[in-house]
């Protein structure tokens, strides 16, 4: 049996009414284990203008690599307070700000280790359905064998990598056409 | 080692493309380069999963969240979140929000020129129950201008935002109504290229849910991706 797959539609761009009360800028509570992050970025359309009403929900691993999820049976610890799902909103700059923890790394399609990474959806009025990408992290040595990496032509995987602001936080902008695009996935 | 098992990518013509130009809005939104193919690692096929602990228990009753019940005609939005094998997806996290009764959003971008209902803010969420199952009560939301081209309105319609078990199978939707002469002119319900897909975001009077001098229902079902028994096996 098979039933026919339920079509997208954009988010609009009244999606604040109820995701800015379910928002998760603050992914990993006091006591979860790793190294904390704040990611920040902005969001560009094709003319370069900020893009004030998108959504951005991220899913992570845990600092030892793990999933809290049942699909994932990896024998690494599982940390009972730490989902890893965040979501966040873009402000009238078209800014966003997430804090986490950076996670371990996660096994990939052919048993070895991914680089360290966050996987991101994003919604906004003028998507008909959503962007999907991930965010790596500056100067790690595990992101040149990374195998999702690598299948990105070499001169468009800097748009997936974080970058270290001045003030040590990550910054990461994503540009939704132009020069700079960042790379989105099909999965 | 992790051998996943991946689900299904989606039959090309169930889903709208980025680029639609009659929507004005993703000409300057759409990604123009090609998508990247990627295979689903357990990044994309884990996910958040929720619990009945994760909403209030009033959340379900958009007409109870204020003083005073809101203006419009009531009505019960119910259905069944599946994935593409027909098997119930529990614990289904589902948010929906809308526009009131005179298609106005209780949202400061919203300038239409209809009146905000102080007993509407027009939020609820929900998980399904063992059997995919979901219920909302609320009431149905007016059509509203939208500045698209000239004399643009949104038919009818309520978002709906999914998550199921797997970042893979997140969604975000719009129901519409039954016999709303709107949907022909309206791009974003038109962006869907398949017909019968198009016609599954419209929902069906509920004569069984609807309650006498009450509610009138209507059923919605919403189908997620779901995952090949045996991994690719027959490549579409
Ligand atoms: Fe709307």
């Amino acid at each position: 049996m098979s039933l026919l797959l339920t079509a997208a539609q954009t988010v609009g761009p009244f999606v604040s009414i109820g995701f800015e009360k379910a928002a998760v800028a603050d992914v990993a509570p006091a006591g979860v284990a790793g190294e904390r992050i704040t990611i920040s970025g902005r969001i560009f359309d094709g003319d370069g203008q900020p893009v004030t009403d998108a959504v951005l929900e991220t899913w992570q691993a845990n600092s030892f690599g793990k999933y809290a999820h049942p699909d994932d049976t990896q024998e690494k610890l599982l940390e009972e307070n730490f989902r890893g799902f965040g979501r966040v909103l873009t402000d009238t700059q078209g800014g966003f700000r997430l804090t986490t923890i950076k996670p371990g790394r996660v096994a990939g399609p052919d048993g070895r280790e991914q680089a360290p990474h966050i996987t991101v959806i994003i919604f906004m009025r003028g998507l008909l359905k959503h962007l999907m990408t991930r965010v790596y992290f500056p100067a790690d040595p595990a992101n040149i064998a990374d195998p999702v990496l690598s299948l990105v032509p070499a001169e468009r995987r800097a748009t997936l990598i974080a970058s270290k602001a001045g003030d040590g936080n990550l910054q990461w902008n994503v540009h939704l056409q132009g020069p700079h695009e960042t790379v989105f996935f099909d999965y | 080692m992790s051998n996943v098992n991946p689900y299904r990518k989606s039959y090309f013509d169930t889903q709208p493309d980025y680029l639609f130009p009659p929507y004005r809005s993703t000409v300057k939104r759409a990604p123009l380069q090609p998508l990247v193919q990627i295979p689903q690692t357990l990044s994309e096929i884990t996910g958040p999963l929720f619990s009945a602990q994760d909403v209030a228990d009033g959340d379900w009753d958009l007409t109870a969240q204020h003083a005073g019940e809101p203006l419009g005609e009531r009505m019960i939005v119910s259905g069944r979140v599946l994935d593409e094998s027909a098997r119930p997806v529990a614990n289904a996290l589902v948010e929906l929000w809308q526009a009131n009764a005179a298609g106005r959003y209780r949202h400061p971008v919203d300038n239409h020129d209809a009146p905000i209902d102080p007993n509407f803010t027009g939020f609820g969420r929900v998980v399904t129950d063992a059997h995919g199952g979901y219920r909302f009560k609320t009431i149905k939301p007016g059509a509203y201008p939208w500045r698209n081209h000239y004399n643009a309105w949104r038919p009818a319609h309520l978002h709906f935002s999914l998550f199921g078990q797997g970042f893979a199978q997140r969604l975000v939707t719009q129901m519409y109504f039954p016999g709303d002469p709107l949907l022909a002119f309206d791009p974003m319900y038109m962006s869907v290229p398949d017909d019968k897909a198009r016609q599954r975001l419209v929902s069906a009077f509920d004569w069984e849910n609807t309650q006498p001098e009450y509610a009138i229902a209507y059923r919605f079902d919403i189908i997620l991706r779901g995952r090949d028994a045996t991994p690719m096996e027959n490549p579409r």
